[in-house]
């Protein structure tokens, strides 16, 4: 029995949203509407559906994100399910055990949610606000480019760079997030300048 | 030329957001526990399996995280033993289990890893079933699969002693068995079991039961054109055959993964119940389990006659049923 | 990946070793049973353990950590001696045929040229014989003594199966059954397909691991070839994108090089780049440098990027060292001279070796800015967690800021997989409390400090004030404009350099290839090999058409892969001096008098004659290299040599210690422990049930691997007296640390240079952070030295001691 996956050929250039998904695939008949009373509710009915990208290796899976609410619809949407994207052509809805428990990473305990700062010396986290934290950044990246820009080097050839900050970008950010950090860390001349490339 | 690529033989289509009609239903119900004389539905569904082709698996443990996902447990955080299998068994948060066994082949003297996904069997004819005194708590559909009713079910854990794969378990917190529906809700919405949609090889494969004993044909002769010269398919005889199956390369060697049972049955005790004796004969199975299940049995109501108990240890060896079950 | 992972399905071979796909790549891997399934194909996996890759493989065998070179060049051997070599493809295909200077040669184990104060080769005779013509000089018949081939044959002399044997720890009659499985792919009609990852880059000499591997496959004719290629299993999501965008020292997006100090001004760089080929005919695209270098220096500064100005060329940093990586930015901090280090999405302190070096340097930070979705233990560095993180907090005076950002389900844009596929995801779950994208916090900092400098003035301000910044919400770029961005788009009208009436692209529409990119600021693209992605018919990268014309495994209208949606690179390597396929089967291009058609974008120019124009159009010669001339400083051939840290000596060089090319800084030497200390070879790892340290946050993938282990044999715990399921204490020259005991069959003691060598498995998952039991990870062990060529750390082979711990350890 193989799924043609041809299925969602038609979703080109396609975005998020609610598809329709073909049943009976199963072999079964046309049955009367009943519900059934030992078979649990099935949980993802009126979902909004989502199409991503595993965050997780390179393979990037297409999965799909079932979410209450629809943040296209201006709504506040809570993630319940991540499931494989049956139509992407790599991983053909299957997904690995961090696949499969991706909704989990999204709502770990352990996750950051707010801005925080630790004092020197402090033994707790001080909650802060943005607007408190990039004042703070920026104040000392000002300040230390200034005292530490090397402009020349020592035969006079302009060399602009700032080797007493570096950068670690973050190889599950996308592109976009990427290009925009490589603008900023770039412009400021800082050559210590890294990713996960090699961990 | 193909417009499609093909794909893997399974059943891996996205469940759906939209509300849906059941594809079964109650009306489909062939056996139900401790009821006789169940109506007999009208129409026979389909007889579907699951196929788990253990020379695919990779291990990953895909199933079991895509397991908790779908059913929503909670097997918990716990420690190493040692070993790669965790949790350490099957609990009422972790219906499957990947279990690991390490063999150095004597013919070839090389090292097989054989890894195989424990879990329910869903038999033709189940053993937990038949073992339960609780009306309604276990019932079975004519596409085969055996699914429990918790509302129904009391703790019992005569299906664990019925069971000849040693599958269901007990939970510590609500005094109910739980065991692999074999994903009834997906099915009934026209989608394979999550651990068969999630199996990155798909080594677990769902579907009709006549199209996974094909699709297991084709797989046993690649193996044996690997050298695999017994590999065949697990679909034992003594329970009527099973709605999970497995692709073994050593088909002639079942016990070499994990102590999958080689000729499993159910008991003969269990076979013979009728009324009274039925629990009766689980108390001469007397695995510790069902023993230890009477103190929810009596901290509850329950549907079973508290003097049935007494009377069963009664007629079988004298003894008080607090004492626990040790034979 | 040269290739993809669909197109795994359609090899008949498939290596892993430096790997372990089923593990770490599940739903890739899930081709390589496709292809078993499909054609028969066998698997051979070669690894120190016996992974759950090996327990599906066909052909398994053990080697020891850190000799994959041994190997590799005594599978090369074998093939020349029994004559599975593809003739014709290496005869055109590669520089077998090309002449090396006379001053190239090497001895016990060493190049010649090598000085050991700076411990580097000269290199000036690694390179061709240039004729009277100015091209290189080569003997097709193969015959000259200098040629690449014959020099070849004589340095993998060395590597019989005996001497193989002994050094890699492979028995010898597996070995030799490798080698025939593997000389049977030099048909032109069977491929073999390489996938390694870590297992060969986290060596000291990682980078001449994969290079063996790429000679081997070149030999067998089988790079560009669908089911081919040698296919690095990148790790992250979106490493591939960050590499791509050149998020690295010493990069610039697609491929292109910050500036070094000797690269005095703008004319000096291009002209070390834009090379011209070295043989008739050939198309060397890197002669394009300028054009996409240019566009880059326009994405960045705009207006302020003008010919005057030599495109803002001083606006780069230059580099007055190969890279400021990241082993020489702690280094550094260790000294106490960095002020600043930011962290996004990167957790250095369980990911970056020597864990306790790593405390001191972060420890004499001025401010650490940690932005992550999870709180990671870098974040967490100062905090006391007994054991497993035993610090004084009071004495450490960092600053740390955590700033909490979104992830996947929560942003939209691009990741790159690893077959070079940008594929678009969409949001769908509101981000957790405060957390807020990468995007809008990049430019909150830049925006604050931009107007630091324009109020206050400053140190060099230009390419700060003048950095190209026009989103309509400054704040907060839009994903389509930063894609659109790195794209990339007219400026002015462009114009067809061969018929300049013919308009190419008018002034500010989007480029739909690098093709159309100048060197005359009358274009921009922030990253050139993304040309294409985002053009005036749309977002490319958030196609979903999944249907594969031919079955090939190409899917062409699914995403968009660079460059220019080419699926498989090389793929001119796939035909002919004729262009036609080497396998009717395998059709993927074919040449049809006047073009190349086929399933795949060509990866050459469509109407490049197949013999004239050689397929390896990015290399000067035309051709794939057997022989690496000057890329790489620790040789043109791989050569075999031990870990910094190994239990036997190189026993081609007795005196020789680890990779004598590799870098390594002072006090990290002398942290380097000796066989007599630490007798056993530790190798770390991934598991499949965790990604990276990031799953142990989860509950679900903490109950399916909760608790740090290391793995030993049966036979090394019977002789330490360790029992399954006991703690243990694992210890190097740089710390300690106590984990479970798992005893296996699958880790067996090995034979080198005549004693037995016993191997410790130690995974990598675990730290004092999220849900899963704390523990350890091997970087509190690992020596701090890296690769000679790319410094990724010498991971996978390194010394321990092991011996039973009765209890919970005290701090």
């Amino acid at each position: 029995m193989n799924m043609d996956l041809s299925r969602r050929s038609f979703l080109r250039l396609a975005g998020a949203g609610v598809a329709a998904t073909s049943l009976g695939a199963m072999g079964f008949g046309k049955a009367e509407a009943a519900e059934a009373a030992h078979v649990r509710a099935f949980k993802l009915a009126t979902m909004t559906e989502t199409r991503n990208i595993c965050t997780y290796c390179s393979v990037a899976c297409g999965i799909i994100l079932y979410s209450k609410g629809d943040l296209k619809a201006g709504e506040t949407a809570e993630l319940v399910h991540v499931e494989g994207d049956a139509d992407h052509p790599t991983n053909r809805g299957t997904l690995c055990p961090k696949g499969s428990a991706l909704k989990d990473f999204v709502k770990s305990e352990t996750r950051a949610t707010k801005p925080r700062y630790r004092a020197p010396g402090g033994g707790e986290w001080q909650d802060i606000t943005w607007d408190e934290a990039f004042d703070k950044i920026a104040r000392a990246i000002k300040d230390d480019r200034d005292a530490n820009m090397i402009e020349r080097n020592e035969i006079g050839t302009p060399v602009n760079r700032w080797t007493t900050a570096g950068f670690l970008a973050a190889s599950g950010s996308t592109n976009e997030a990427a290009w925009t950090t490589y603008k900023v860390v770039r412009s400021m001349g800082m050559v210590g300048f890294d990713n996960q490339a090699r961990v | 030329m193909k417009d499609t690529a093909s794909g893997p033989t399974t059943a891996v289509s996205n469940p759906p957001v939209q509300p849906t009609e059941a594809y079964f239903d109650q009306g489909d119900i062939t056996r139900i526990s401790a009821t006789r004389n169940v109506p007999q539905p009208d129409r026979e569904l389909t007889k579907l399996a699951k196929l788990i082709d253990v020379s695919k698996c990779i291990g990953c443990k895909a199933c079991q995280s895509a397991c908790v996902e779908w059913n929503d447990t909670d097997p918990g955080v716990g420690e190493n033993v040692g070993v790669y299998e965790n949790p350490h068994d099957l609990t009422p948060d972790m219906f499957t289990l990947m279990r690991f066994s390490e063999w150095e082949n004597p013919v070839t003297n090389e090292l097989e890893w054989l890894i195989r996904k424990d879990g329910c069997m869903h038999c033709e004819d189940p053993g937990c079933l038949k073992a339960c005194p609780a009306p309604g708590a276990i019932v079975q559909y004519s596409n085969g699969i055996v699914d429990f009713n918790h509302d129904n079910c009391i703790g019992c854990g005569y299906c664990v002693t019925g069971c000849p794969f040693n599958i269901p378990r007990i939970s510590d917190t609500d005094h109910k068995s739980y065991k692999c529906t074999l994903c009834s809700d997906r099915v009934a919405v026209g989608q394979g079991p999550a651990c068969a949609k999630a199996c990155p090889t798909q080594a677990i494969v769902f579907g009709t039961k006549d199209d996974m004993k094909a699709h297991a044909e084709g797989r046993i002769e690649d193996l044996k054109s690997r050298g695999y010269e017994n590999a065949g398919l697990y679909d034992p005889e003594g329970v009527g055959g099973t709605h999970v199956m497995y692709v073994l390369h050593h088909r002639d060697q079942p016990g070499l993964y994990a102590n999958l049972p080689e000729e499993p049955r159910i008991s003969p005790v269990v076979e013979g119940w009728k009324g009274v004796t039925k629990t009766a004969g689980l108390a001469v199975m007397g695995i510790a389990a069902a023993g230890a299940a009477l103190h929810g049995l009596f901290a509850r109501p329950n549907e079973v006659e508290e003097h049935d108990e007494v009377e069963a240890d009664r007629l079988v060896d004298g003894r008080d049923p607090q004492d626990g079950g040790q034979v | 990946m040269t290739n993809a992972w669909t197109d795994i399905k359609n090899t008949d071979l498939v290596v892993v070793m430096g790997g372990n796909a089923a593990e770490a790549h599940p739903c890739g891997f899930k081709w390589v049973t496709e292809a078993k399934a499909r054609r028969g194909a066998k698997l051979i996996v070669v690894d120190p353990r016996f992974t759950r890759t090996a327990s599906v493989a066909d052909y398994y065998a053990p080697i020891r950590p850190g000799a994959d070179i041994a190997f590799l060049m005594g599978v090369i051997r074998w093939c020349m001696e029994n004559d599975k070599v593809q003739w014709e493809y290496v005869r055109n295909y590669t520089n077998a045929a090309f002449l090396v200077k006379d001053g190239f040669g090497w001895s016990e184990g060493m190049f010649n040229g090598y000085d050991e104060e700076t411990r580097s080769y000269d290199m000036d005779d690694w390179e061709y014989q240039i004729g009277d013509d100015g091209f290189a000089m080569i003997d097709p018949t193969l015959q000259d003594p200098r040629c690449v081939w014959n020099l070849l044959r004589e340095h993998v002399d060395v590597y019989t199966p005996e001497f193989v044997e002994n050094v890699t720890g492979t028995p010898k009659d597996k070995f030799l059954t490798i080698c025939e499985m593997i000389g049977e792919c030099s048909a032109p009609d069977r491929v073999m397909t390489s996938v390694y990852a870590l297992g060969w880059t986290q060596h000291s000499k990682g980078a001449q691991n994969i290079r063996g591997m790429a000679m081997l496959q070149l030999i067998l004719g089988n790079i560009g070839m669908m089911g081919g290629g040698v296919n690095a299993l990148r790790g992250h999501a979106n490493i591939q994108g960050l590499t791509d965008l050149g998020l690295m020292s010493n990069l610039i997006p697609g491929y292109m090089n910050i500036p070094r100090d000797t690269e005095v001004d703008f004319e000096t760089y291009i002209a070390g780049k834009a090379n011209a080929p070295l043989r008739p005919n050939q198309i060397s695209y890197w002669q394009n440098y300028p054009k996409f270098f240019v566009s880059f220096q326009k994405a960045m500064w705009g207006d302020a990027a003008t010919a005057e100005n030599d495109w803002a060329y001083d606006y780069l940093p230059k580099l007055d060292v190969p890279t400021y990586d990241i082993l020489r930015m702690f280094d550094m901090m260790s000294k106490g001279e960095v002020n600043l280090y930011f962290c996004q999405g990167f957790n250095p302190f369980l990911s970056f070796p020597n864990r306790a070096k790593l405390l001191s340097a972060l420890s004499k930070l001025k401010l650490l800015v940690v932005m992550d979705p999870l709180q990671t233990e870098t974040a967490h560095f100062w905090q006391d967690h007994g054991i497993y993180n035993d610090v004084d907090m009071a004495s450490i005076q960092t600053e740390v800021l955590e700033l909490p950002t979104t992830c996947f389900a929560e942003d939209e844009g691009a990741t790159v997989n690893s077959g070079r596929w940008l594929q678009w995801h969409w949001p769908g779950a509101t981000a957790p409390g405060q957390a807020k994208p990468d995007t809008w916090i990049m430019s909150n900092i830049f925006l604050r400090v931009r107007e630091l400098y324009r109020t206050e003035g400053g140190v060099f301000p230009d390419p700060i004030v003048n950095l190209n910044w026009e989103y309509e919400d400054p704040m907060e770029p839009s994903p389509e404009e930063l894609a659109k961005e790195m794209n990339g788009r007219a400026l002015r009208d462009v114009y067809d350099l061969a018929d300049p009436e013919k308009l190419l692209v008018p002034a500010g529409e989007q480029v739909s290839t690098f093709a159309h990119l100048r060197d005359d600021g009358s274009t921009m693209a922030g990253c050139w090999i993304f040309s294409g992605s985002f053009t005036p018919e749309g977002n490319m990268m958030a196609r979903r058409d999944n249907s594969d014309l031919g079955d090939t495994g190409t899917f062409l209208k699914w995403s968009f892969a660079w460059p220019l949606n080419r699926r498989i690179l090389y793929n001119r390597a796939s035909a002919d001096m004729k262009g036609r396929p080497w396998d009717p089967e395998r059709t993927l291009i074919e040449w049809n008098g006047e073009k190349w058609v086929g399933f795949d974008v060509p990866d050459t120019a469509p109407t490049a004659k197949p013999d004239e124009v050689m397929p390896f159009i990015m290399t000067h010669e035309g051709t794939g290299r057997l022989f690496s001339r000057k890329m790489m400083v620790d040789g043109p051939f791989p050569t075999h040599m031990e870990p910094f840290e190994s239990p036997v000596e190189n026993v081609l060089n007795r005196k020789m210690r680890g990779n004598p090319a590799a870098r390594i800084f002072p006090g990290d030497l002398e942290q380097l422990g000796s066989s007599a200390d630490f007798p056993f070879v530790a190798t770390s790892y991934r598991l499949t049930e965790h990604f990276h340290y990031w799953t142990k946050h989860n509950k679900v993938n903490a109950a399916l691997q909760p608790e740090f282990f290391v793995e030993i044999s049966e036979e090394l715990a019977a002789d330490r007296g360790i029992t399954k399921g006991g703690r243990v204490r694992v210890w190097s020259n740089r710390g300690e640390i106590w984990a479970k005991a798992v005893v296996t069959k699958r880790i067996k003691p090995m034979i080198c240079d005549g004693k037995p060598v016993h191997v410790v498995g130690i995974p990598l998952h675990w730290g004092f952070m999220g849900a899963a039991k704390k523990g350890f990870g091997p970087n509190s062990l690992t020596p701090f030295v890296g690769d000679a060529n790319i410094q990724t750390p010498e991971y996978k082979a390194f010394l321990v001691n092991i011996e039973p711990a009765a209890e919970e350890p005290v701090a």
